[in-house]
């Protein structure tokens, strides 16, 4: 596979204190890449090495194969979590500045964001100041700025955060078509309900470790654990649940849909084969659902998180 | 160099525009010409009503008639009283003072001012000077001395200063240097702290509004900082060369139209008295031509740039180490102090003595360098090698402070929500 970025044996301390513990990381190119952790665990300090604000105390990071050096900046679109433009600067003349610091000319610069403007709905905030803008349009900005000079590999920290959702779902349009268009992309976000929609790869790190890395599929299919959900038409809820086997660790589910209707899960264990467990389970009443429960990333990320203390 | 090149810009457009510098740039000229004539106006309201001075003559030879009441003081002779009911009298009546004269075996023996206020030193003078000359005239006369031939074989020639290149001063020229040696080191440590606060503000305001993370991840941090100071220094520079440019305007509409009116016609006799003292105004008007402008005008732009980068620099530095202004405080004591230090130095030891030790050393020492050299500039022959090796002592050390100011500088901007203490900033000095 073709990757957009390596990072090979990052670490990084601070004084004391180690952000980031010789962390390896692949990006496959083209991947929505999403990288998870809970706060303080590194992700700031790798973004940054990625963007290279601070330099790693050893290892290092490729782009596309090379190792990374100054003239890749303009290759690379960073839009941080917390989200900064000049207040007292006007919208336009402030994109195009940010736009040459990336190494675009001041034409190109232009005719880009007239592009961007009127596809994103902002025509007429050129000469408005960014502290009469909204919130929302501020963050649209952010994003114009982020991508302009059309970097190969873009990264988001938290882009979701302070859009409402009809925005929010523009933004997430606009990030899968610059995926379709080539880009790669690394996105950092505490919603994993976004990670589930738009990664295909993961990387979770933790206590400046990385502690899981993959496509989301693999990672899934490594997190399964014979957990099926099962729903039964039954005359007495209580009763039935009873006869379920205890080796099933059974569960109830207190959102029943029908009154008449028992939902649970259940874990199979490995010495049961699941077609046996299916015929045990019609013992108990008329079984109108039986699947797999695929861990979400949400219960992946608590679960890792408290595996690894 | 590019993007060097775009920062300076972006700081510099920034600065210049700012509504605050457009007023501060036009309208403080103004300012500073209505606070003069404010104060000049005040001056002379303040001695508007004239002072009560009782005089108490006990020596018979009538020295009360020296003092003629004027609009400023006026003189009240008392009779022949004792000098403790004089006394009462005067505080009695709230009076300014009372001058007691008592007599002696030669005429005068004593002579005392009782006033609860502290007389001015110039006024005292007068007075002793009137009743000194008035008593020696009495004595001359009563050793049998014509005061006739006294006085015309009195010789009374002032002495010409003058340079040995030939140029004529006057006596002023001493307080035209001063004058305008304490203007250019004063000027120049207000814009130290004023553009050098500037830069503070706009390094916090970056870091507090979080484009500081987009810049860096264009730019390194030491060209958006190095671009910050260039930039603002630019428009301090700006600033200066406007209020030049105004000055010299002003001087030209000034001599066009008071220069013509007090010397071609002197059409009071107050003004054909004043005659004489047109010359002396002449010889200040030389004293300024003969200053060192164009020189003190150059080395105040090229210690400005100096002085500037250097507390640039440290104020930078502080800027990013601290989340908003009020952290500011307490790293603030050791950028004005030795700006103090030089404005004092430069005020006592260089007024005193421009090629004195202390005055010398000072104005070697970087950070008191700019203000200190430029001082002594006005005082002359400072010689070129002296200038020229504390210019080059100053940006040496500008070079070795914005390293170190780089460092704490690239750590600051990413740090948040801590609060930094000294021990921390050595601690980045050292990453």
């Amino acid at each position: 596979m073709e990757y957009a970025l390596d990072a090979v044996d990052i670490t990084k301390k601070y004084g004391d204190y180690t952000a980031l513990n010789k962390v390896n990381i692949s990006v496959p190119k083209g991947s929505v890449f999403g990288l998870l952790g809970p706060n303080g665990a590194g992700k700031t300090s790798l973004i940054r090495i990625i963007n290279q604000i601070t330099i790693p105390d050893t290892g290092m990071v490729k782009l596309h194969g090379q190792p990374l050096a100054p003239h890749h900046i303009a290759d690379i679109g960073y839009m941080p979590e917390e989200r900064g433009l000049y207040k007292s600067m006007k919208v336009g003349e402030q994109c195009i500045y940010l736009a040459q610091l990336k190494g675009l000319s001041k034409s190109e610069a232009k005719s880009r964001l007239h592009y961007w403007f009127n596809r994103l709905d902002m025509e007429g905030w050129w000469n408005k100041k960014l502290q009469e803008l909204s919130k929302g349009m501020a963050q649209k900005v952010q994003f114009i700025v982020t991508v302009l000079h059309q970097p190969s590999l873009l990264i988001f920290d938290e882009p979701f955060s302070g859009f409402d959702p009809v925005n929010a779902n523009l933004i997430k349009d606009e990030i899968l078509k610059l995926r379709d268009d080539g880009a790669t992309i690394i996105f950092s976000t505490h919603r994993m309900e976004s990670v589930e929609e738009m990664c295909d790869h993961i990387a979770l790190i933790h206590k400046s470790n990385l502690v899981l890395e993959g496509r989301l599929n693999d990672v899934k299919q490594h997190f399964r654990d014979r957990k099926y959900a099962v729903s039964l038409i039954c005359s007495n809820q209580e009763e039935s649940f009873s006869r379920i086997p205890d080796h099933f660790q059974p569960m109830k589910l207190q959102l029943s849909g029908l009154d008449n209707t028992l939902d649970f899960q259940i874990r199979i264990p490995e010495s049961v084969e699941v077609p046996q467990a299916l015929h045990t389970l019609t013992q108990l009443g008329e079984l109108t659902h039986f699947s797999e429960v695929i861990p979400s990333v949400n219960d992946i990320f608590i679960q890792t998180v408290d595996q690894h203390g | 160099m590019d993007k060097l090149w775009l920062i300076i810009k972006r700081e510099y457009l920034n600065k210049v525009r700012n509504r605050t510098f457009i007023v501060m740039t036009f309208v403080s000229p103004l300012i500073f010409v209505a606070v003069a004539l404010l104060i000049g106006w005040l001056t002379s309201m303040n001695s508007d009503e004239a002072r009560k001075i009782a005089i108490l003559d006990m020596t018979g030879q009538d020295y009360a008639a020296l003092f003629q009441s004027n609009e400023r003081n006026e003189y009240i002779p008392l009779e022949q009283v004792s000098e403790e009911a004089a006394i009462e009298a005067s505080k009695q009546a709230d009076y300014y003072g009372l001058l007691v004269l008592e007599a002696g075996p030669l005429g005068l023996k004593r002579m005392s001012f009782y006033s609860d206020d502290s007389p001015s030193s110039g006024f005292l003078e007068s007075v002793e000077n009137r009743i000194n000359k008035k008593a020696t005239d009495n004595r001359l006369i009563y050793e049998g001395i014509d005061l006739d031939v006294l006085n015309k074989s009195r010789v009374n020639e002032e002495l010409q200063l003058q340079k040995f290149t030939g140029e004529k001063t006057s006596k002023v020229s001493g307080w035209v240097k001063i004058a305008a040696g304490g203007a250019a080191g004063y000027l120049l440590m207000m814009f130290i702290i004023i553009y050098g606060n500037m830069t503070m503000r706009s390094v916090i305001e970056e870091k507090t509004n979080r484009i500081i993370e987009i810049i860096v991840s264009s730019v390194q941090p030491i060209y958006l900082m190095v671009g910050k100071i260039t930039g603002t220094s630019l428009a301090g520079i700006t600033q200066f060369l406007i209020w030049i440019v105004v000055g010299i305007i002003l001087m030209g509409v000034s001599t066009v139209f008071f220069g013509v009116d007090a010397f071609q016609n002197p059409v009071n006799a107050e003004a054909m008295m004043q005659a004489q003292d047109a010359s002396k105004i002449q010889l200040i008007a030389n004293d300024i031509a003969q200053l060192p402008l164009l020189k003190l005008v150059g080395c105040f732009l090229i210690y400005f740039i100096g002085g500037y980068f250097l507390y640039a620099s440290i104020y930078t530095a502080i800027g990013a180490a601290v989340d908003n202004e009020t952290d500011t405080q307490q790293f603030m004591l050791p950028v004005i102090l030795p700006l103090m230090l030089a404005i004092y130095v430069g005020f006592f030891s260089v007024m005193d003595n421009p090629h004195g030790t202390v005055a010398v050393i000072f104005s070697y020492i970087p950070l008191t360098s700019p203000i200190v050299m430029l001082m002594r500039i006005p005082f002359g022959d400072i010689a070129w090698w002296e200038i020229a090796t504390s210019m080059l002592l100053l940006y040496l050390s500008i070079i070795g402070v914005a390293y170190l100011a780089a460092k704490i500088y690239r750590i600051g901007i990413l740090m948040y929500g801590k609060k930094t203490s000294w021990k921390e900033l050595y601690k980045w000095l050292k990453y």
